[in-house]
């Protein structure tokens, strides 16, 4: 008997587009409430999958992903393509995270967005459907429909609903992503066709994918892993593909910041730990590709922060400290033990909460003023105190204070960095310390010393709604913080499976890729060591 | 047969009632022409349900009907269908309502089912002149507009001479093999050197002509002039049925008749298929307006079959990527009906008694003066920019498969770096659509036919993207005989 609650999960939100669809558009209210109840609703039908998920983390399955949907084949028999659904540790993380943050930016949404409402609430929950799909599809088909379909909502929202230079954003949104997606459709085929010349069967499974991948030879796994990487790199952003980024995020709505930095961003990462590390072991632990990545991870974390340092805008600034941030994540993927993907998988939660919640701050203040110019601000902790105490919270938690949650994720892909190359952590370290920089000084910036512009003399603090948004973003920050254990317990199982992928291929094709550093495999490395 | 020659009953019959119904009662004709399409399609049902498995010959084998010719057969069909559901309300704006119009629809419906179904050059060259000068009229038929008269007078005499063109080379192959029949053609052929000079100027000379009627680069210059001044209806109907009417006849010379030349031909398609794309994404970037720029589109999108061609022509015969490649050309050739005749029906709409309506201006807006239609619009676009879950990924998912099946890695990259291209300019139209102020805000009326040819469309355009398995079965079945192109060589 097969459960359904992923496909119930997934459909609940398109449900209530559809549902969206059928009410007239001049009933705001109406509107508003039928988006927040299936936004919401979308959350708490995730909730029983924690416990469900929690029983059987350490459960062995033949695939190694649980609440298996679909039988192989069962959409497009002609072509090898199945409605297949399934999730682990990974996944299993961000779709919570996904749901949280869905019904987050959508209650942030609520008085923010006063122009056609209707529009704005269907494509968000569009939008909500085609992100789940992307964590939860077996099937590469199926998943390539929902990576390129979410890419429609997201440009409508940035496009109608951005602030002044919203066409350019959202095209160049659009493109880039989509550029990296096609070269990616091509990395798939190969895959598919791959696949057909082994075994005969023509399949998109990706169980079924697993096994064949690795074989393919290393001269053609290289090209295969580019083309995956720029699809990847692109939505990440890795360093050289990051120009997309800033621009989107200081013109799209807070709600779509929010969504963007804390879900979109994260299909990247997870494209590498999901594909890439699996389907390429031998091309990605030979040391001159690994090399390339950490030293793109690493120029990422210092140049993000660096520029953030410099920015005049509150937006820009998160979106260029999500840069940063993100060179961690892939710094702990590249560091190819279970130290590193473990850290670099929590990071990547982490970094949903955290930065969500910056721009959901940013966004408080920027439906006030309507900017988000960090000049124009001073002295806001004397006029809006609840403000700038959960401000302060959100703050530190990005910048990894311990306790919080950014500490434990950060420390742990420093420590996976560590073990695979000291050296690697010591150049990514200063990045820690210059996040404090950029975040304290806004904070200061901002926050503190007395109000220096008239117009910031009335501003009223949050709304109950508001303290709403950040409520569980602050319980989820220091739940991470505090007691991270069940996290590591859960994602224990995927990564390990991952890491023995990469040793055993590492081992055959040792002869291919002479020289294979015997830290990168290391299996003890999964044993968390007491201190370095 | 009988589908051809009922079409062209009908056709006759509405010329005479035509001369008998008063003004008001034109829109006679349209229903008299749309029940003719649906007999017609009747017909080839019929026929489809009793065909053996090697199609039926006729006419001192000229004509085969197998399932190839009657899944075109079925395309045009539709394509004319919505093609007259869009016409009604749009010549009562421009004042032309005359029931020749519709005869000229069905007239060249008639002319393509012999492109697609000869398999004599004579034949074929007839239905082509059929649907040519059908279509010759169709473009110009704005008497009084001179941009219609302009393009017509263009499209006619590039047509002609490339008629003339083809004409030619295939009188060279007659005179090489001594007999019209392609399967005759095939056989010579597959005994002569194929860099026999003369081989060569009869290859080239009838490439020329068929890679004018797709509209390929170089011999492109014709169609956004005749898109762009043609009534906004038969803009649509062009650019979906002729071309797939000139796709079919393509393959079937080529791969029934020519396909001993392969090692010739080729080589020439590649430097084609990537002139194409070039040139045709290039040139829509700058466009401002939506039915030249749809043109340029169109031609893109040739630029990406001619990919798929490549992929068949340098495969083995029922090898995976010959496979393929012949399954993306008819997939890519159905979905494109759909998504850009319901992107020219959307367009057509915008023509009202003072607005011409084809300015990307016009577009302004359009999400308050007809949500629906900028919503199903936005869909053709997506579809047109090949993303899914809109139909027009299988196309594309098709053509860059059979590329990577046959090892074009090159061709491959190239085509979808393109295809981000086209992505651009689709977005200029979405742009202007839904994210900038209208310029007038009454509501556009719509009538009654339009809105079904905007729904079908999109519902074919959505359905197919999300449950494509009928369509691929349904293509699957029609290459049951058209994958091994040598079958033409039974043909006595």
């Amino acid at each position: 008997m097969q459960s359904h609650i992923l496909s119930i999960i997934l459909f609940t939100p398109l449900l209530g587009a559809l549902v969206l669809l059928f009410v007239p558009s001049d009933n705001k209210q109406a509107i508003r409430w039928i988006a927040n109840i299936f936004a919401f609703g979308g959350f708490l039908i995730s909730l029983p999958l924690v416990p469900l998920f929690w029983a059987q983390r350490f459960e062995v399955t033949p695939t190694h992903f649980k609440f298996l949907e679909g039988t192989p084949n069962n959409w497009i028999p002609s072509i090898g393509a199945g409605y297949n659904l399934g999730i682990d540790g990974i996944s299993f993380l961000l779709i919570m995270l996904t749901t949280l943050l869905g019904w987050i930016s959508i209650l942030s949404s609520w008085t923010a967005i006063e122009t056609r409402m209707k529009e704005y609430y269907v494509w968000f929950l569009v939008l909500q459907t085609g992100m789940l799909g992307v964590f939860m599809a077996l099937d590469f088909f199926l998943f390539f429909v929902f990576w390129e379909a979410m890419l429609v909502p997201m440009y409508l929202l940035i496009g109608i609903w951005g602030g002044s230079r919203k066409l350019y954003a959202a095209i160049k949104f659009f493109l880039y992503t989509l550029l990296g997606s096609v070269l990616m459709l091509l990395g798939i085929l190969f895959l598919y066709f791959h696949h057909h010349t082994v075994t005969g069967v023509f399949t998109f499974g990706i169980p079924e994918l697993y096994k064949t991948a690795p074989l393919i030879p290393f001269n053609y796994a290289i090209w295969l892993f580019v083309a995956f990487f720029v699809g990847f790199a692109i939505k990440v952003p890795i360093f050289p593909f990051h120009t997309w980024l800033p621009d989107a995020h200081a013109e799209a709505p807070t709600a779509a910041s929010v969504i963007l930095a804390g879900v979109l961003l994260k299909m990247g990462t997870y494209g590498f730990v999901r594909f890439s590390l699996p389907f390429f072991p031998a091309v990605v632990s030979h040391p001159r590709v690994q090399k390339w990545m950490i030293g793109l991870s690493i120029v990422a974390i210092i140049y993000g922060a660096l520029v953030s340092l410099m920015q005049k805008d509150m937006k820009k600034l998160v979106a260029y400290s999500s840069v940063s941030q993100l060179g961690f994540c892939t710094l702990g993927i590249f560091a190819l033990n279970s130290m590193g993907l473990t850290g670099s998988v929590l990071q990547q939660v982490n970094h949903g909460i955290s930065t969500g919640a910056l721009f959901l701050i940013v966004g408080i203040l920027y439906e006030r003023r309507h900017t988000s110019e960090i000049s124009e601000f001073g002295g806001i902790s004397n006029v809006m105190p609840v403000y700038a105490t959960i401000a302060m919270i959100m703050f530190l938690s990005s910048m990894g204070l311990p306790l919080l949650n950014g500490f434990v994720g950060e420390f742990t892909i420093l420590q996976g960095a560590f073990t695979a190359n000291w050296r690697w952590a010591a150049w990514a370290a200063p990045g820690v310390v210059l996040a404090a920089a950029y975040l304290l000084w806004l904070y200061q910036r901002v926050f503190f010393g007395t109000v220096t512009n008239p117009k910031n003399e009335k501003l009223h603090d949050l709304t109950p709604r508001e303290v709403l948004t950040f409520a569980p973003l602050i319980v989820m920050a220091l739940w991470i913080g505090l007691y991270p254990k069940p996290f590591f317990q859960i994602l224990e199982q995927p990564v390990n499976q991952i890491v023995q992928t990469l040793h055993d291929n590492a081992n055959t094709s040792a002869a291919g890729s002479n020289a294979v550093n015997p830290n990168i495999v290391n299996p003890n490395a999964a044993a968390p060591k007491a201190s370095n | 047969m009988l589908p051809i020659v009922e079409l062209a009953i009908f056709a006759l019959g509405i010329l005479l009632i035509d001369l008998m119904i008063p003004r008001e009662w034109k829109w006679i004709n349209a229903v008299g022409a749309f029940v003719g399409v649906l007999f017609a399609a009747l017909c080839v049902w019929q026929i489809q349900s009793t065909l053996p498995p090697r199609g039926l010959t006729g006419f001192y084998n000229s004509l085969l009907v197998d399932r190839f010719a009657i899944y075109f057969w079925y395309l045009f069909l539709a394509g004319a269908a919505v093609a007259i559901l869009n016409s009604g309300h749009y010549l009562d704006v421009e004042d032309e309502h005359h029931g020749e119009y519709y005869v000229l629809i069905l007239l060249s419906v008639a002319g393509m089912m012999c492109m697609a179904a000869g398999i004599d050059v004579v034949l074929i060259f007839i239905g082509l002149e059929l649907m040519a000068i059908s279509t010759y009229v169709l473009v110009g038929f704005l008497r009084r507009d001179r941009r219609s008269n302009e393009a017509a007078l263009k499209y006619m005499l590039l047509g002609a001479f490339s008629s003339g063109i083809l004409a030619y080379g295939l009188s060279l192959f007659y005179g090489l093999a001594g007999g019209t029949n392609l399967g005759q053609i095939a056989r010579a052929m597959s005994g002569q050197n194929p860099h026999n000079p003369v081989v060569v100027i009869a290859l080239l000379t009838t490439m020329t002509g068929l890679l004018f009627k797709i509209a390929a680069i170089p011999f492109h210059q014709w169609a956004p002039d005749a898109y762009e001044g043609a009534p906004t209806s038969v803009t649509g109907f062009i650019s979906v049925s002729v071309k797939a009417a000139s796709w079919a006849m393509l393959l079937r010379i080529l791969l029934y008749g020519l396909w001993p030349l392969r090692s010739v031909y080729t080589p020439v398609m590649v430097v084609v298929a990537i002139a194409t794309m070039t040139g045709a994404n290039f040139a829509a970037l700058t466009q401002s307006n939506t039915k030249r720029l749809l043109a340029y589109s169109s031609i893109a999108h040739v630029g990406y079959m001619l990919l798929a061609f490549v992929a068949m022509g340098t495969s083995q015969v029922g090898s995976p990527g010959f496979l393929d490649g012949f399954k993306g050309i008819l997939i890519y050739l159905l979905v494109y009906t759909f998504m850009n005749l319901g992107a020219f029906a959307v367009i057509t709409s915008l023509r009202q008694r003072n607005v011409i309506g084809d300015e990307l201006d016009d577009m302004a807006g359009l999400y308050r003066r007809a949500p629906v239609e900028a919503a199903l619009m936005l869909l053709f676009l997506i579809s047109l920019a090949g993303i899914p879950p809109a139909a027009g990924f299988l196309g594309k998912y098709y053509i860059f498969l059979s590329l990577i099946e046959s090892g074009h890695y090159g061709l491959a990259s190239l085509g979808v770096i393109y295809s981000v291209f086209g992505l651009y300019y689709y977005l200029r139209i979405a742009n202007a659509m839904l994210m900038r102020a209208p310029m007038e805000t009454a509501r556009l009326p719509v009538s009654l036919g339009m809105r079904c040819a905007v729904g079908v469309t999109a519902l074919a355009t959505i359905v197919i993207g999300v449950y494509p398995e009928p369509f691929i079965r349904g293509v699957n079945w029609s290459l049951g005989i058209a994958q091994a192109p040598h079958v033409a060589a039974v043909v006595k």
